[in-house]
This record gives structure tokens, sequence and C-alpha cells, in this order.
């Protein structure tokens, strides 16, 4: 089956996540009648914004590449805006930080013209350089370092980091004939996502010792396991499916998957703990904010991007 | 024709820069008022800040909301006047009295007697940003005018990061917002506004904002 010319791979792929989500959506349904107390409030609001990051991630990569692009930039954008209304910012830094958001313009303008070479070194060089450079102009010194340490980190994560989804779209269709690149952003988003659902739920049925007690005291050693097993598992049946990875190679993805989503995840608890807030935001309704929902792939989308563009690109 | 502007202006040009160029983070915001008289209270940094409390309630009560504002400064010229009164939407009011008998507040009792909700920054003006000046007197004066429409205390953080006084550019930060439970004005003026000025502070203390400096 073909639809609007996405590729039958993605068509199939989109279709067994649908299948998932109906699933998913059943058990709550059948907690709520089972349970005198019916279904916890927040898995109910987690379950229904699962259906809205769906039916919206569908639509951004299904359409076509320019729209999952500027998609992708608008995540960048939300990120970024959040982290930087939660750490300490100058008042001297204002129009620093207009200057970090159009980076996020410019990095994703080279994602939609496909040069790679720009793509990799305008954050951690060009951007790195000349940011600090602004702030030197307007001449303000105290907590200089913590300034220009926080942007770049930020800037780096969000915006460097995640803008490596967008150009899984930009590598050459010859490379995955099969899926193209919506089926690598298809695999790395729903492995690394799944990952984070497959984690907590192994940690509550068999959860014994915790990994990182002082970032993260509810993450455990057997939810760490049995999700990184459960990903692993997953990724070697889908990859032939929507990526040019062999058996493998595909395996070894979600290995690579599922301990980066977990480092991610947890770097940006310490960043939260560092700030005292519990939420990033209030955007997604039982997640929290975006921040909360993109921290796995800050790690996964550079890394797996990497790994893939060294065996196959 | 204005009422048409005024509702594209705040239905999808307000809408748009608060909802997605800034972005909002509500606390409490089942305690708002469902309809009018009412008034808002909030401490101001910005001339964004009535426009944010505006979206803050439903289109449908676009027409009845007011901010409450110093007529010497946006009366001051032609086009901002029409801005302000036509598509703002402002209820403007007089910073001093022009003879003694003259009663400042007079038409803010008319707009609550239609049953419309008031914008109030009781501070009196925007000040430095992200500080709270001294409150003025007169919401404590309106309040014991109407002790039965009910004051509701609002506390907001990040619009003067965004677009502070004497900037022109606006840069993007979420906007918290704290929701009060309604106060009447039952006390001795003077009372009612350290009070409000007490729960204001405390709304803002509900959680740890992002250092400014």
């Amino acid at each position: 089956m073909s639809l609007l010319g996405i590729p039958p791979a993605v068509v199939n792929a989109l279709g067994s996540i649908l299948a998932i989500l109906v699933i998913a959506t059943l058990i709550v349904a059948a907690m709520h009648v089972s349970r005198a107390q019916g279904a916890p409030a927040e898995l109910v609001l987690r379950i229904r914004s699962w259906w809205v990051m769906f039916a919206v991630f569908t639509l951004a990569i299904a359409l076509n590449p320019t729209v999952s692009i500027v998609f992708f930039a608008l995540i960048s954008f939300l990120a970024l805006k959040e982290y930087f209304s939660l750490i300490p910012t100058r008042r001297a830094d204002r129009s620093v930080l207009f200057w970090a958001y159009l980076a996020i313009a410019v990095q994703y303008y080279w994602v939609g013209i496909g040069w790679y070479g720009m793509f990799l070194v305008f954050i951690p060089i060009y951007v790195f350089l000349l940011l600090p450079m602004r702030m030197l102009l307007i001449g303000e010194t105290t907590h200089f370092l913590r300034a220009t340490g926080s942007l770049q980190w930020g800037l780096m994560l969000l915006v460097f980091g995640l803008s490596h989804l967008a150009f899984l779209l930009a590598l050459p269709e010859a490379g995955n004939p099969g899926a193209g690149g919506a089926g690598l952003v298809l695999y790395l988003v729903f492995l690394t996502q799944f990952n984070d659902v497959a984690q907590y739920v192994w940690g509550k049925l068999l959860g014994r010792h915790k990994v990182v007690p002082t970032v993260s005291p509810n993450k455990t050693l057997e939810g760490l396991i049995g999700g990184v097993l459960t990903t692993t598992l997953l990724a070697w049946l889908a990859g032939p499916w929507l990526t040019p990875l062999s058996g493998y190679q595909a395996a070894a993805a979600g290995l690579l998957i599922g301990f980066a989503g977990f480092i991610g995840d947890v770097n940006i608890s310490a960043l939260k703990r560092d700030l005292g807030v519990k939420d990033s935001g209030q955007l997604i309704p039982g997640h929290g904010g975006i921040l909360d929902r993109v921290d796995s792939l800050t790690y996964t989308a550079p890394l797996f991007f990497h790994y893939l563009h060294y065996l196959h690109y | 024709m204005s009422w048409l502007l005024r509702w594209v202006f705040y239905a999808v040009i307000v809408r748009f820069v608060v909802l997605f160029v800034l972005g909002l983070n509500v606390r409490h915001r089942e305690r708002l008022p469902k309809q009018g008289p009412a008034i808002l209270t909030a401490n101001h940094n910005s001339h964004l800040d009535a426009m944010v409390l505006i979206s803050l309630l439903p289109l449908r009560l676009l027409g009845r909301v007011r901010p409450v504002a110093a007529a010497d400064y946006f009366l001051s010229s032609g086009l901002r006047a029409w801005f302000a009164t036509r598509i703002v939407g402002i209820l403007p009011i007089a910073r001093k009295r022009a003879s003694p008998d003259e009663d400042p507040l007079a038409a803010c009792d008319a707009a609550l007697a239609r049953g419309e909700i008031l914008i109030f920054f009781p501070e009196g003006s925007r000040g430095e940003p992200e500080q709270l000046a001294p409150f003025k007197k007169g919401i404590g004066i309106l309040a014991a005018r109407h002790p039965d429409v009910p004051v509701y205390p609002l506390f907001t953080h990040g619009l003067g990061k965004a677009l502070p006084r004497n900037e022109a550019l606006l840069v993007p930060f979420f906007l918290d917002v704290f929701v009060g439970e309604p106060m009447f004005g039952r006390d001795h003026p003077q009372d009612f506004v350290e009070k409000l000025r007490e729960r204001i502070i405390a709304l803002g203390a509900e959680e740890r904002l992002a250092q400014w400096d």
C-alpha cells in the first residue's frame, strides 16, 4: 500500500505504531472500568498526548521533506525557548539570545540545502566562537562563563543534536531505497520513545536497584536492562524494513539507542534537579514540557545518525 | 468595523505571539472568572502584560474585557489613541485630577456596573523589569466601592525579559502566570492594597523562577 508517495514500509510501520497506541488505549480503558478509582488521571492524559504527538509527527514526516525540516526546526525552537526560560540568564544578553534563536533557522537551512560539512561545523565552530564575541561587544563580564557555557550547552543539545533528525531526510535516497529518509526518522524516533516507555514499564514491574539515585531516583537497573533488551529486539526486527542496516548492525543500533536514550533522559533530569523544577513546562499534558519529551532524542539522534552514516553513506 | 479589527488582533496576532512566539505556563487556570464583573490585578513589566492577561480569557468574553490604562500616556497622539482605545480596548483614566472634585475612577465604576472585566496594574507603571514597585491606592478604593466584585491577584513572570520597557526587540521566553483566589474589598482601602500586594508576592514565590540579572 502506498499513500501520498510515502514508501510502503513507512506506511506499514506507522500502521504498527497505530496498533500499539490502540492497544495501549484499550488497556487504559479496561483499567478505567475494572478499578474502583478508575485509571490514573496522568496515564489517561499521557495516552491522549501520545495520540496528538503521533498525529502531528505522522503529518510532519508524511507530507514532504520541507515540511519535516520546518517541523524539526520548530521542535528545536520550542525546546531552546523552554531551556532559556528555565536557566539563569542576564539582562545584558537579550540580543545574544536573539542571535541564538536565529541560529536555529540557519542550521536547518543547511539541512534544507543538504550541505553536510556546514551542517556539522556551524554550531560547534562558528556559533561557538561568534556568540561570545557578541557578548564581548556588550561588555558585561559578571557571570560571563556561566552565560557562554549554558548558551552553547543548550544550542549543542537542542539545535545541533536535534537537527540530526532532520538531516536523516537529506541523506541520499539511494542509501535507503526501501524506506527513504522518512523511514530512518521513524525508526529512530519510534525506538527512542518506545525505549523510554519500555524502561519505565520494566522498572515498574521488576525495579529493585537504583542506577543514578541522586539524579533520578525512579530509574532502576532492571528498568534500564529490560528496556534496552526490548528496544534491541525491536530494532533488530524493524531494521531491515526501515533502514539499510544488516541484522547485526540493527541490533547494535538498538543497544546504542537504548543506552543513549537513558543518558539523554537523565542528563535533562540533572539539569532540572539543578534548577529545582520538576517538569520543564506544561506544553504536553501528562508529560510536562517539550524538553521532557525530547531529552532522550538529544543523545540518540546524533549518535544514531553518525553510526548509520559511518556504516552506509 | 473596529470590533472586527479588535477581534482579529486578539484572536490571531496576540494569540500567535503569546502562545507560539512566547508561550504560556499557567498555574491554577481554573480560578479565572467565567463572567464579569470582575477585576484582574497583576504586576506590570511590559506593554504586552494586558494582552497576555486578555488571552487567558475565552474569546467570547473579549467584548467585555478592558485594561485600565493611563490617559496621559495612551491618548497622547492620534494614532496611539486610536490603537489603544479601539484595538487594545483600554479604559483610559487620568493619573492626576484636573480639579479637586473629579473622580478618576468613575469610568471604572460604570464599566463594572455594565458587567465588564477590568484589568488593573496597581503598580501604576511598568517600572524596572521583573521587580515589584509599591502599589497605588486606587485598586483599594475601587474594591471598597464594589465589595461584591471579585478581585483576582495574578503574578506574571517573563515579559520583563521578553519585552522590557525601552526595548524594541522581542526575545522569546516562556511566560509563567500564577492565578490567585479572588479577594473582596471589605477592608479599609489601604489594608486591601497591602493584602493584595502580599498575595501577588506569595503567588510569585509558589515556584522557583529563573534568575535574571
